[in-house]
């Protein structure tokens, strides 16, 4: 006598279990497979390259009816099973009721649905069977048609490329800063992303869906940030979640999956589950080889032999043509752990292997995989990698060599061999130049061009001047940023602008840093560097930045602050004065000072009372002095011609009008400001970052003065006749300072670097070039200037100067 | 041990800190860039500046006032720098966070 084995659900993991029955026990089973689906077992994981037309759905068809007739297979595709009775061993379809002696679940995944309005909308597709793709391949025949995709995980991309290659113009939207953040971290989720847009797909990360609009079917996707997306079709891909509805009915043990134990039995141990839709030890699973792995434990158990299921690590690879991307093991960071980074920017290439113990446990790739399973078998095999842990990342084939030494290496490099990629300039090159006299690294890059482009062969260059010259050639000490990177801050600046860098993980990746997310050295110059190249683009990241300018204001020495309201050229007035003596009234402030900016400094103000003291502020007309920022601080005036008996000019009315204009931009280091009314100088404007000296037949603008560590009077710009050239010619210098300047030089300092000459020649004589940097500024003034005091007024951000709780209150024990 | 829910994750941006205040002073807890957590003292051994003010790199934290690192996960100081900040128990379960609560209202002696 036979028995009855049910299963439920056609998928990837039902077909194998097929299989191993059949090929052991052929002859004592009856078999019936329920699938809602019109169709039998086909290959699910190779939905995409159907998508994308590289292969037809007869492809991909592991079972056709030829299989399921030949082995005597009742076949029920099309009809859905609809409850489980377990006391009489039944199950009922929406046609007929079928007995079973045992059971199998494998009804997979169902897609998750973010509950948005529209979300039901013709047009609002998921991806998880032949239905939703042939539905997007049907999308896609409209010509100009427009697709989003909501999900920017292994799915969505898949649907995203695969819709981009049926010619829809792509959109993917992802809630996260990173495209498959499970898999990548962040530097390779950088490289998809950029691969993805080469490929013309758009993409959108920290984007939340708040709506799905449309009348009647589905026209557009709405974000939280208010951008509009219209769209053809929109595709859910967010993530999926264990179909477990028909055991739940069933009374079955159900946590987020069905819960199976090593022998994959459910709490009934006559109904098995298997696949995406089970539980097993706490875990989930949604990758084909355990799944695998879990069918051929449940033909095992079925045919009474022993095995238990356990799962092992998987790897990720993404079915996009062209993107070799690998992921696998753990890869977070965490105490006790290394990185072994490897970047190689010009070849779009990033290995990241996390190390513990000598172990490697994690792995991410892109660009070159050809070594991930290799790696692969290093992590699950637990090999001990200490020997072989200088030349790990390059991966099997240099493994079993003696350890180079890197100046041997170039030596041994033959002439014809390529030193520098960008202009193609072989070692044998170099060397000629060399013999013909060069000595530097200046003198190479000037006969031969090898490392005038991107800059990252220099230190080739430097090896083959040093195994040439021997003895001879010293290498030159350039000062790094700090250790994550060779290159100075002004290599740097030039690659972020030439090679059109656009945030930090870009800079990272293209420019081969050292660590994977910088450090306090790097990442406010790289912050400061990014949005004043791309105020457009880029988005200012406050974790990136000191203290003082992520809470706006001056820490003190006991970790209380110091507020500073602007006063515009150093004027005030009676109301602005009572303001502030109600506010350190009204919040017990223990220091008031006169600052030598000329306005008036509250001391002492805990960090809670911020946001509340500014909106107080704020109410009586005045905003941040941003005493506290890399940006400018005052314009410290006489008062000119309005009471002075000496005045010869309006000196308040320039330095407030330049306050006014300048406030609110960032800049290298911190910029001051003086205009005096006369030579007597009461504004002190000589010592200043420009100084302008007003005199009967003009303005007298002056740059680069100090009075802090240097003492230094300002040098000569250029004297104009009118006020309106006088505000030109210092917001033309003042942006000049913010696109060439290295984080934290004055602009003293940047100007013993790049010389006066340089600098009149760029704002004095070439008008068309001060024009264009002042349009510059004013652009960038457009997005940054805003008082940070207003800006905090809302409850969100006022949250963040607040504790996140507080335990005073609880009793001690 | 018993843990206590004291937040939310999101409440923390990532690679920054918030404080929690207990009767022993405050008790900095750090988000790093890869969602892990970690409650120190928020007192820098060397001059007592406010850790969860400095700037997150990797899983160590530089303090605001004069720049030495704190390893987070040990809460001792890192590079030549000598000096260690007590460390409490602390991790992340369903997008909350969760610390000791008898080590809170003990304080660092525990």
């Amino acid at each position: 006598m036979k028995q009855k084995l049910v299963l439920i659900g056609a998928g990837m993991a039902s077909g194998r279990v097929l299989e191993h029955i059949l090929a052991q026990d052929p002859e004592g089973w009856e078999m019936t497979v329920f699938n809602t689906e019109p169709r039998g077992n086909y290959n699910r994981i190779m939905l995409s390259p159907v998508l994308s037309g590289e292969k037809t759905y007869e492809e991909i068809v592991t079972h056709d009816d030829d299989f399921y007739a030949s082995h005597k297979i009742t076949c029920r595709f099309g009809e859905a099973v609809v409850q489980i009775d377990r006391e009489n061993k039944v199950v009922h379809s929406n046609k007929d009721i079928v007995p079973y002696d045992k059971l199998l679940i494998a009804t997979g995944s169902a897609p998750f649905i973010i509950p948005v309005q529209g979300k039901d909308l013709p047009g609002v597709i998921t991806y998880r069977d032949m239905d939703d793709t042939q539905a997007m391949i049907d999308a896609s025949t409209k010509p100009g048609g427009k697709a989003v995709v909501i999900g920017g995980g292994l799915l969505g991309l898949e649907a995203a490329a695969g819709l981009a290659l049926r010619g829809m113009e792509v959109t993917v939207i992802h809630l996260m800063g990173h495209l498959m953040e499970r898999q990548l971290d962040p530097a390779a989720g950088y490289l998809l992303q950029k691969d993805l847009e080469a490929r013309g797909i758009h993409v959108h990360c920290k984007g939340a869906t708040k709506a799905i609009l449309g009348q009647d079917r589905v026209e557009a996707v709405l974000l939280e940030d208010g951008t509009i997306y219209p769209a053809d079709l929109v595709c859910m891909a967010v993530g999926i979640r264990p179909e477990t509805r028909l055991a739940n009915d069933a009374h079955l043990e159900v946590g987020r999956g069905i819960v199976v134990d090593d022998q994959m039995r459910s709490s009934d141990p006559d109904i098995l589950a298997v696949g995406e839709c089970v539980e097993h030890d706490r875990q989930l699973f949604g990758l084909v080889a355990p799944l695998y792995d879990q069918a051929k434990v449940v033909a095992a158990t079925l045919l009474g032999q022993d095995a238990a299921f356990r799962p092992v690590q998987t790897a990720t690879k993404l079915k996009v043509t062209g993107v070799d991307l690998f992921s696998a093991g753990d890869f977070a960071d965490a105490p006790g752990r290394e990185d072994i980074v490897f970047r190689d920017p010009a070849r779009g290439v990033y290995k990241r292997l996390v190390i513990e113990a000598d172990r490697l446990i994690g792995a991410v790739m892109y660009g070159d995989t050809a070594d991930g399973s290799w790696f692969f078998g290093l992590i699950k095999d637990g090999t001990d990698i200490a020997p072989m842990r200088d030349t790990l990342i390059f991966g099997p084939a240099y493994q079993g060599g003696t350890s180079a030494d890197p100046l041997a290496a170039v030596a041994a490099l033959p002439p014809e061999a390529e030193i520098c990629g960008c202009n193609g300039i072989c070692k044998g090159t170099i060397v000629a130049a060399i013999e013909g006299g060069a000595t530097t690294l200046g003198e190479i890059k000037a006969r031969t061009k090898a490392s005038a482009s991107c800059g990252t062969c220099t230190g080739l260059v430097e090896q083959v001047l040093a195994s040439t010259l021997g003895n001879a050639f010293e290498m030159p000490a350039a000062q790094p940023i700090c250790d994550c990177t060779d290159l100075t801050h002004e290599d740097v600046r030039r690659l972020i602008k030439a090679q059109g860098l656009k945030s930090m993980p870009a800079v990272m990746q293209e420019l081969g840093w050292k660590t994977s997310c910088g450090c306090p050295s790097c990442r406010p110059a790289l912050n400061f560097y990014l949005l004043a190249d791309w105020p457009l683009d880029y988005t200012d990241d406050a974790q990136s930045r000191f203290v003082n300018e992520r809470n706006h204001a001056n820490i003190q020495k006991d970790g209380t602050y110091s507020v500073v309201p602007r006063m515009w050229g150093g004027m005030t007035n009676p109301r602005e004065l009572r303001a502030i003596a109600d506010a350190a009234d009204k919040y017990a402030i223990p220091g008031v000072k006169v600052t030598g900016g000329q306005r008036i400094d509250l001391l002492g103000v805990k960090k809670e009372d911020l946001p509340h003291i500014w909106a107080d502020l704020n109410k009586a007309g005045l905003v941040s002095g941003h005493a506290y920022s890399k940006g400018l601080r005052t314009v410290k005036t006489c008062v000119g011609t309005d009471f002075c008996r000496f005045g010869t000019q309006d000196s308040t009315g320039l330095g407030i009008k330049l306050e006014k204009r300048l406030w609110g931009s960032w800049t290298p280091h911190k910029v001051k400001l003086g205009v005096s009314g006369c030579p007597r100088n009461c504004a002190e404007a000589t010592c200043k970052d420009v100084g302008i000296i007003c005199v009967d037949s003009g303005y007298e603008i002056g740059v680069g003065g100090a009075a802090g560590m240097d003492l230094k009077e300002i040098e000569r710009l250029a004297k104009v006749a009118t006020e309106q050239e006088a505000i030109d010619l210092t917001v033309a210098f003042i942006q000049l300072y913010r696109e060439n300047a290295k984080y934290l030089d004055r602009p003293y300092k940047w100007l013993a670097k790049v010389g006066l000459d340089w600098v009149k020649a760029q704002v004095v004589d070439d008008l068309g070039n001060r024009a264009a940097l002042i349009a510059r500024f004013d652009l960038s003034q457009s997005i940054y200037q805003r008082d940070p005091w207003a800006d905090r007024a809302t409850p969100q951000a006022q949250m963040g100067f607040t504790p996140l709780a507080d335990m005073t209150q609880e009793a001690a024990e | 041990m018993s843990w206590l829910d004291i937040g939310a994750l999101d409440d923390i941006p990532p690679r920054g800190a918030r404080v929690v205040k207990t009767q022993h002073g405050c008790v900095a807890v750090f988000r790093t860039h890869d969602d892990q957590v970690f409650a120190l003292d928020d007192r820098c051994p060397h001059r007592g500046g406010p850790l969860s003010e400095g700037i997150v790199h990797g899983h160590a934290v530089t303090c605001p006032l004069h720049g030495m690192v704190i390893g987070l996960a040990d809460g001792l100081a890192k590079g030549a720098d000598e000096g260690a900040v007590a460390t409490y128990p602390a991790r992340v379960e369903g997008g909350r966070i969760l610390l000791d609560a008898a080590r809170l209202i003990r304080g660092r002696a525990a």
